[in-house]
């Protein structure tokens, strides 16, 4: 074992991790706001609404997310008729299936609020949109905050995915050296840690937030 | 959108063949990961219950590494780093053998989904009352005994719904195994669109694999909680 490697390449690889970061954080932001709508949707009483967004999410979480990836960085040049570069594209695809995942979290905070919160908003003159924006979602959100944290580590794992379309993220950029140094062991065992280090403080930060919750 | 759809070349060599091919290792490989998982799983699970405190660290620590690292660096870590820190003989015996990627796979995903396994059966075993216990104690079961006839059976109802949504999860998972030379299903449908040009039919082919067999799976899984319940204690609806 020779560490000297990671030293030599650490600026290289963590450009990397930087884009790694941006692409978990742009899908985190853009895919809750989306889900918060479609959680609405889920849960409307209007089946030409509810439906449609029932079937978005199963259809999402019934495919692999590598799947996903394949289908937006082919689709969209069909669809668009031109190129878009791969850190859209993968974006993208995260956005589409990570809401879907975050929808269900979010639907679930929305019905452990009780009816009676709803009932009273409305009577008090507020909107549906006001009920839901003001009274309603910042309650679930609070109710589902474990949840969410560790759909965001999960985010985060998901990242390593936009390798294979040539995504240059942390686990690309660790490749990318193994093969020019011929050393996977050291970077590949580095990438792990980085990578557990990162997921395990979110674990942890989801599990206290849990507990905080029932105490 | 411009795209002019035609299904029947799916059907003709050798796209015919990839893609019967890549199915089938995509079901070959989550079964055997499945029950690789789901026995190790148990016995994590079993650990982090016992009384040995060294014993419950070893059982957390390993669910934390196997569930904060990602799938896809544990597959490379299996496939390129785990063969060179094998004594050499080993090495070159494990280079030597037929099916490398596949069994690299089984390895990979079993372990990766192990943790989370382990994790599943903790929190089933933990939600069974403390009177479950006790009442089995004072029958006169043994410690063995109040396992097997009292809570096992009752904490196995508890799971099924989390290890039918492991098998899913191994499922789609299995995908990634495609960056380490598997030809599944994923795998097949990137070699027809490289062939044929023709992308579109033939991600919808590995679509509809995953989505169909999770509607099977889930259907099943409903009938057989429903099947399985004991009326007026769990399961209910």
């Amino acid at each position: 074992m020779d560490w000297s490697v990671i030293a030599d390449n650490l600026p290289f690889l963590l450009i990397g991790l930087g884009v790694s970061f941006q692409l978990a954080l742009l899908t985190i932001i853009c895919s809750l706001v989306l889900a918060c709508f479609i959680a609405i949707g889920r849960i409307s009483a209007r089946r030409w609404i509810s439906w449609p967004a029932g079937a978005f999410v199963n259809i999402l979480r019934s495919n692999p997310l590598i799947l996903i990836v394949f289908w937006m960085f082919f689709l969209v040049p069909i669809l668009t008729g031109k190129n878009i570069n791969e850190f859209y594209s993968v974006l993208i695809a995260f956005v589409i299936f990570f809401s879907a995942y975050y929808t269900e979290i979010i639907r679930s905070g929305i019905q452990s609020i009780s009816g009676g919160q709803i009932r009273a908003a409305l009577s008090s003159g507020l909107t549906y949109s006001q009920t839901m924006r003001l009274i309603v979602l910042p309650q679930a959100m609070r109710n589902v905050l474990p949840g969410l944290i560790t759909e965001c580590v999960i985010v985060f794992q998901g990242t390593t995915i936009a390798y294979v379309i040539g995504l240059r993220e942390f686990l690309h950029s660790t490749t990318l050296v193994a093969e020019r140094t011929v050393r996977p062991a050291e970077l590949y065992l580095f990438a792990a840690l980085v990578y557990f280090v990162v997921c395990f403080a979110g674990s942890k930060l989801a599990e206290r937030l849990e507990k905080r919750k029932i105490g | 959108m411009n795209y002019d759809f035609q299904w029947a070349f799916l059907l003709e060599d050798p796209y015919r063949g990839w893609i019967a091919e890549g199915i089938a290792t995509t079901v070959q490989l989550s079964l055997l990961a499945w029950c690789f998982a789901l026995s190790l799983g148990i016995l994590v699970g079993a650990i982090r219950m016992t009384r040995s405190r060294a014993l419950r660290w070893i059982g957390t620590a390993y669910v934390e590494v196997f569930r904060n690292v990602p799938l896809l660096v544990q597959l490379f870590i299996w496939f390129y780093v785990f063969p060179i820190l094998l004594p050499h003989d080993w090495m070159l015996a494990w280079n030597r053998m037929d099916h490398v990627p596949f069994l690299t796979a089984v390895i990979g995903l079993s372990l990766f989904t192990s943790g989370r396994v382990a994790e599943q059966i903790r929190s089933g075993i933990t939600s069974i009352p403390k009177g479950q216990f006790e009442a089995a104690r004072s029958a006169g079961m043994t410690g063995f005994q109040t396992y097997r006839y009292v809570v096992i059976p009752y904490a196995f109802r508890v799971m099924i719904p989390a290890i039918s949504s492991e098998f899913l999860t191994i499922f789609k998972n299995s995908a990634l195994t495609l960056t380490i030379g598997v030809a599944e299903v994923t795998h097949a449908a990137r070699a027809v669109e490289s062939w044929s040009f023709r992308g579109l039919e033939a991600f919808s082919v590995a679509s509809l694999t995953y989505m169909s067999t999770t509607a099977a799976v889930v259907v099943f899984m409903t009938w057989l909680e429903h099947y399985l319940r004991i009326p007026g204690l769990i399961g209910r609806r």
